[in-house]
């Protein structure tokens, strides 16, 4: 039902090396502060939680708020010292989990 | 009864609206003291140092709606000295919150970016925090032009 996640990661890297990643997750970010045209708020539904982990482990976390804005773009960066798969996990409010996974080679 | 005029739907279709009509042109706005408020919670109260944080927002924003933030904490991200959150408040939004981020010992360096709503003018305050249990903050003020059509 969601539009598909789409992530930047590099398709190899040096052991050591510090690597760029960026995703965006195409969503609407209800704020919960919107009205509609009968004056009735619109419940808030955003992602809440982004999460990056590689291997298995925890790379990096954002906890959202409304304040974020629609299609939420996070950049940040991973230390990679073997190869393998980042898997990226947005949390809807509504309980919806979308994940993705990238596979990186490093050498 | 708040509903939206045909300009503001015409202007939101056009990607020209007004944060507030995202965010809700009734809602309260809240103020520097709840933004001071929510950072001590997070700090536990302790003093927060100058220094270290680099916070990269454009000085005006057209558009209310998306506003391009880049934070990097000066820090060699090791075991014994690292950040481990960054925390984002800014004072003129409905709620004061707008993002925690979370790093590890595999983020190789404190940095993160994302985008932002900002219904107004306003300080975004950025908090970080390191293994050590100090805190450091930086902030800064973006102006929020609401552009109307023609004028």
């Amino acid at each position: 039902m969601a539009d598909a996640p789409r992530m930047k990661v590099p398709k190899e890297a040096e052991k050591g090396e510090i690597i760029e990643i960026k995703t965006l997750l195409p969503h609407i970010m209800e704020t919960g502060f919107r009205k509609d045209e009968n004056g009735a708020t619109i419940p808030r539904r955003i992602i809440n939680t982004f999460r990056c982990e590689f291997n298995g482990k925890p790379v990096f976390s954002a906890d959202l708020e409304s304040a974020v804005a629609a299609n939420p773009f996070m950049q940040f960066t991973a230390k990679v010292e073997e190869s393998g798969t980042f898997k990226f996990t947005w949390i809807d409010d509504d309980g919806t989990i979308t994940t993705a996974e990238e596979f990186i080679s490093v050498r | 009864m708040q509903t939206m005029s045909r300009r503001e739907v015409l202007m939101l279709a056009s990607g020209g609206a007004t944060a507030l009509v995202i965010l809700g042109e009734s809602s309260a706005l809240a103020t520097p003291a709840e933004a001071d408020a929510e950072i001590a919670k997070f700090t536990n109260g302790k003093t927060m140092e100058q220094g270290k944080i680099t916070v990269e927002l454009p000085e005006i924003a057209e558009n209310g709606n998306t506003i391009p933030l880049l934070i990097t904490v000066d820090s060699p991200m090791t075991a014994e000295d690292y950040v481990s959150e960054v925390f984002v408040v800014t004072d003129g939004n409905p709620r004061p919150r707008v993002v925690t981020f979370h790093f590890t010992a595999m983020s190789g360096r404190a940095l993160a970016a994302t985008r932002i709503r900002l219904a107004s003018t306003e300080n975004v305050i950025v908090v970080a925090k390191t293994g050590d249990g100090r805190f450091f903050t930086a902030q800064k003020q973006v102006k929020v032009t609401i552009g109307g059509c023609g004028g």
